[in-house]
């Protein structure tokens, strides 16, 4: 079974003609409920979320706290709605810097070319030789981790690997006959870029922006994990795991919902992409 | 051998070499960002003008960031990391004592992943499109989605919490007996494991699938091969390159994920190291721990790229 | 004789990339008796190598049997499961692809690859394989028989791969061996030999073949009989002879058609002492670091020289490799020359086009083979014509879509075109947006490099015919570029003939009637197959002339 995205639209211009699976729709749904989630979290959180609501910790779920409380008694699903924002706010920030940084770099240079492509490159290529986690802890270290230096922080670590995928698109866009077609009417740099070169890779990548958005809420999770991303008293997933990792030999839903959260978001951002059209997520066809 | 093959090699070595020069350019001046200064901060705000001047002096801090990085630079090469702020015992001793146990760590996991996810990656894409491939597939998808540390905290529910198999969170230190030192490495390696070979199976089953698409094994189906031969005669010799990089990439993540597993099982690594080193804010360390992990990753790339040149015939017959 | 292959109203469809399924053989039936050589003969997406790989009990993923049955040898492949169905593949029907390159595993030795097949169907001991093989390397007409089954598939020349790969075909003594496009991806001089080599083998050893192409020259010379597709339809069928001389489907007469181009050059103009449009002097190009003189290491062009006179059109003929695509690059200033000179329409050019001025651009425009990836598969038909109005001419509005209507009708497609995407366009369509987008820059000259090369032989003499009558209506001058002598003297009144990057001659009509007087192009002229059976054997070349220049 599969449903067709087509028969609503238009003839000509907008035909989408893209199946998309049942798996890929439930997945774009959990998404879309997390954003929402990270707009509307006042609304809809039923308690403050610094409120100690109880003074007995690590409850267990009740129906005055769907998931239970949390190492000081805060209702654990309140702090996992507003926990929603941090996640997928500075990792959303952070995404869309480190993808338009690493993609305009990546087009300049596969147009470019020459000494400017090498030299970026061959220093990109080098920031990706150093570990992401070890960048961050270098990083953090160096320059602390409050919020804005957390957005910039992730957005560095991940630019390299968008320029690299990016730039290697555009390589064989640019190396197609039209591009020298318009090179040699004269075209400018920036009306190759934009004209010619990104329409091509565009959809590759979206999809790129998504994995990277992954692995962006993971070193950020990680991060605050380690007590070195966003720093008390708010709290995004990871560092909502970090405070209630006390409750985890008692198998406490204050540690474990904050992880499956996690996981959905994760998992939905990759099957979404799995599940996308082959065509747009092939690198090749461009 | 022959010149080219040599010659591509050594090529890659000078690559590696000037990366691993930018690397540590990043690294020195990323830790030379630090707001304040280091030397008001290691003696306090009580210290007179005099002591922060001599200790300045003696740190090289009066001089250009340029030729101080000259200068650590020279030392890094002669293996001398510096001496810690924290506790002033020489960085590569340190390192040294704790280096040895996160390559253990590494290397039991790299021995029972890479064989196990092989033979499921190779598997999974023989039997593409089937149940067993599927099945793969969610379980990898799944562990690749989530961070390092959900994986450990699942290993802990499942194995310490419900099944009571081994103990949770204590490394007991005593690893001289079989059962002491399955128990203190058992839990970092099923968490390192799941994690490196999701990635691996994912990338080798990708590799295999790529040769399994060449015209030459359509040719060898015309030519009235078994399924079988198709795979392991025809598309493994060519996916050797491809798989030796999933390898060395997966291998790659464990740098990553020592960090997170040897923090949450509280094991003495080098990772464990580190990450104390950030929270004291002891630069020499850091700077010395980090040289060392992108030093790791740079050897393993490279050596997946040399191999990629030395198992590709074109050249091997050229 | 017994029938050897029956196919009956084979019936498969396929699945295309966006999910439908369309059925692209649709109720095909023929026989093919022991011995005998059919062709199947089409267009690209005629359906022939699906119906060819079907002889075979192999369908391409994707792709699906409907309907019908395929007996080979009494028995009934569809019927048979899959292992059975290998254990005939390579022993009683066997396969020569298109491209032997690409078919060859890079990893094994050319001898292992081919003994393979006897090893798999355990039908006679290896060492006597090995034997046979060599044998057949001898018979195949291959250089050291005895050694080059040593070797790894890319240290062999493509035209040696081609036949090593109809080694591989017949070493397990088959019954049927299925060509497909053996030959398409030659140069003449090479297609030739490889061709006297499978035809012998073949009359030799008495075997049954499938001969897959779109060339009916080539298939003149190697079928029997021959099968004209179209769509997955049988459009006419019969000996050889028959089709050639009398077509009876208006189909086949058009493919006819199209391979006698009318070839005759327009009678001279009268403005010869006019100075030439185009001038290329003594023009050294190539690759890599320059060295203290100037000059690149790689030399692809070596000293070129050639004129152009307006209103005409000069056509460079030349295998691969001999650097006429280079010295259309060189020319449009894509490869800026290392040497010499190149002058249009009186000015001096800058060698790289980033310094030339914009006029100097517009004046000479360069269309591209493939018009796949030479329009933006992004970009409607008007955003592709309307910007070099733009750009050029700094149209808009209103009067940038009437002229691109204009440019439309001028290249016989529909106005209503303009709001499709490339994608949408058959490849003949294309081919004209390609050329109407030169048009749009009011060229005065137009590099058209192998412009009708990726295109079926019918819609290829359409863009040709298109050509001219553009010529009659504006003031335009083609340098053609083709390795098609054929389509070159359909367009061209004077040829420019190359060799390894050197020209060897420029062919005029008033010299010798326009025919080649230097050894290597009267080896290349000779060596373009004629529309007639019986040409192959009859063709006599001098042995020693091919192994001179022939690039085996």
């Amino acid at each position: 079974m599969s449903v067709s995205l087509s028969s609503t639209e238009a003839p000509r211009r907008w035909r989408i003609g893209y199946r998309i699976s049942p798996v890929g729709a439930v997945a774009f749904l959990v998404i879309l409920a997390w954003a929402v989630v990270a707009v509307i979290a006042p609304l809809i959180a039923p308690h403050p979320v610094g409120e100690i609501v109880d003074f007995d910790f690590f409850q267990p779920m009740s129906a005055a706290y769907p998931m239970g409380t949390d190492y000081l008694g805060r209702d654990v699903l309140s702090r996992i709605l507003f926990g929603a924002r941090y996640t997928v706010g500075i990792s959303l920030a952070s995404v869309a810097i480190a993808c338009f940084c690493g993609v305009t770099l990546g087009m300049a240079a596969a147009v470019i070319g020459g000494f400017f492509d090498a030299a970026l490159s061959r220093f990109l290529d080098a920031l990706i030789s150093i570990p992401s986690k070890i960048m961050a802890l270098v990083l953090v270290a160096a320059v602390g981790s409050s919020m804005p230096v957390l957005i910039l922080t992730l957005a560095v670590i991940y630019t390299p690997g968008s320029y690299r995928f990016a730039r290697a698109l555009a390589v064989n866009v640019n190396a197609m006959d039209y591009v020298t077609v318009a090179r040699v009417r004269g075209e400018r740099l920036g009306h190759l870029i934009r004209a010619e070169i990104l329409p091509g890779i565009i959809g590759p990548v979206l999809a790129d922006l998504g994995l990277r958005f992954v692995f962006i809420v993971l070193l950020l999770s990680s991060m605050s994990f380690l007590g070195l991303g966003v720093q008390p008293p708010n709290a995004d997933w990871g560092a909502l795991v970090k405070e209630n990792i006390g409750g985890l030999s008692l198998a406490a839903p204050a540690v474990i919902f904050p992880l499956i959260a996690i996981a959905s978001l994760t998992i939905s951002v990759n099957l979404l992409i799995d599940n996308l059209p082959q065509k747009i997520r092939d690198r090749s066809a461009a | 051998m022959n010149s080219l093959i040599l010659r591509m090699v050594a090529g890659r070595l000078v690559v590696a070499l000037v990366t691993l020069l930018i690397v540590a350019v990043v690294i020195f001046f990323a830790t030379a960002l630090l707001p304040g200064d280091v030397v008001q901060i290691l003696l306090g705000q009580a210290a007179t003008p005099e002591a922060v001047k001599g200790l300045r002096t003696a740190m090289h801090l009066d001089q250009p960031a340029a030729l101080r990085f000259l200068l650590w630079l020279k030392n890094l090469a002669t293996g001398d990391l510096g001496v810690s702020y924290v506790n002033n015992i020489p960085v590569a001793e340190l390192i040294g004592n704790r280096l040895g146990n996160s390559l253990k760590l590494a290397a039991v996991t790299a021995a029972i992943s890479v064989p196990v996810a092989l033979t499921l990656g190779v598997t999974a894409a023989i039997l593409r499109g089937t149940l067993v491939d599927r099945m793969i597939a969610v379980f990898t998808i799944a562990v690749i989605s989530v961070p390092e540390f959900l994986v450990a905290t699942l290993a802990v529910i499942v194995f310490a919490v419900t099944l009571g198999w081994l103990p949770a969170l204590s490394m007991t230190g005593d690893v001289t007996t079989i059962s002491g030192l399955l128990k203190a490495f058992a839990m970092p390696v099923i968490t390192l494991s799941f994690v490196i070979s999701a990635q691996m199976i994912r990338m080798s089953r990708a590799a295999v699938i790529e040769t399994l698409n060449a015209p030459y094994v359509e040719m060898a189906l015309l030519k009235g091969a078994s399924r079988r031969r198709m795979v392991l005669r025809h598309a493994l010799p060519n996916a050797l390159g491809p798989i030796v990089n999933a390898v060395a990439l997966s291998l790659s993540y464990l740098l990553g994920g020592v960090i997170i597993v040897e923090t949450i099982f509280n094991y003495p690594g080098i990772a464990k190291l580190m990450l104390d080193a950030v929270s004291t804010r002891d630069l020499p360390l850091i700077q010395g721990c980090a040289m060392i992990f992108c030093l790791a990753y740079l050897l393993l790339i490279t050596i997946a790229d040399i191999v990629t040149i030395v198992s590709n015939p074109r050249l091997r017959h050229a | 004789m017994t029938r050897l292959v029956e196919v009956r109203d084979l019936r498969i469809e396929a699945r295309t990339d966006a999910g439908r399924i369309v059925e692209i053989i649709r109720g095909v039936s023929f026989d093919i008796d022991e011995g005998e050589i059919v062709a199947l003969i089409g267009e690209s997406g005629s359906g022939k190598t699906t119906i060819a790989l079907d002889l075979m009990g192999y369908t391409r993923p994707g792709c699906r049997v409907t309907g019908g049955t395929v007996t080979l040898d009494g028995v009934e492949m569809g019927a048979l499961p899959e292992s059975r169905r290998a254990t005939m593949r390579g022993s009683l029907v066997s396969y020569v692809p298109q491209s032997a390159a690409a078919a060859f595993n890079p990893a094994h030795t050319i001898m292992d690859q081919v003994v393979e097949v006897v090893q798999i169907h355990g039908s006679m001991p290896v060492a006597e394989a090995r034997t046979r093989a060599v044998g057949l390397f001898r018979a195949l007409a291959l250089p050291n028989p005895d050694t080059i089954g040593d070797r790894y598939p890319h240290q062999v020349s493509g035209g040696q791969l081609q036949r090593l790969s109809a080694a591989m075909a017949l070493i397990g003594n088959p019954k049927l061996v299925i060509f497909d496009e053996p030959t398409t991806a030659l140069d003449v001089t090479t297609q030739v030999e490889v061709l006297r080599a499978f035809k012998s083998v073949m009359r030799q050893g008495g075997i049954a073949g499938v001969y897959v192409s779109h060339d009916l020259a080539v298939v003149a010379q190697i079928a029997d009989r021959i099968i004209v597709l179209r769509h997955g339809e049988i459009q006419e069928e019969g000996r050889t002879a028959d089709i050639l001389e009398r077509p009876q489907h208006a189909y086949t007469r058009q493919l006819l058609a199209a391979f006698r181009p009318g070839a005759a050059p327009r009678p001279p103009r009268i403005d010869q002492d006019d100075a030439p449009l185009l001038e290329v002097r003594g023009i050294v190009a190539g690759y890599g670091k320059a060295d203290a003189e100037g000059l690149p290491p790689i030399r692809i062009l070596k000293d070129v020289s050639l004129s152009l006179a307006r209103g005409r059109n000069l056509g460079i003929v030349g295998e691969s490799g001999c650097g006429k695509s280079t010295l259309a690059r060189v020319i449009a200033g894509i490869l800026p020359a290392a040497r010499g000179e190149i002058v249009l329409d009186g000015r001096t050019l800058a060698p790289d086009f980033r310094q030339r001025r914009r006029e100097d651009l517009r004046d000479l425009q360069i269309v591209f083979q493939s018009a796949d990836t030479a329009l933006n598969p992004r970009q409607s038909i008007s955003e592709i014509l309307g910007r070099p109005l733009a750009f050029y001419h700094g149209m808009g509005g209103r009067a940038r879509e009437a002229r691109v209507d204009q440019l439309l009708d001028m290249v016989r497609l529909p106005r209503a075109l303009r709001h499709r995407r490339p994608g949408e366009l058959s490849g003949g369509q294309k081919q004209r947006i390609n050329l109407a987008r030169a048009l749009a820059a009011d060229a005065k000259l137009i590099l058209c490099d192998e412009i009708t090369s990726a295109l079926d032989t019918v819609v290829a003499a359409a863009i040709i015919d298109l050509l001219k009558e553009l010529q009659r209506e504006l003031s335009l001058s083609y340098l053609f570029i083709s390795h098609d002598i054929e389509t070159v003297r359909a367009i061209c009144d004077e040829v420019v003939v190359m060799y390894k990057g050197a020209k060897v001659e420029q062919l005029r009509p008033d010299v010798n009637d326009g025919q080649p007087t230097q050894p290597y192009s009267r080896l290349l002229f000779s060596s373009v197959p004629q529309l007639r059976t019986g040409w192959l054997d009859g063709l006599a070349q001098d042995p020693e002339l091919t192994r001179a220049f022939a690039q085996r």
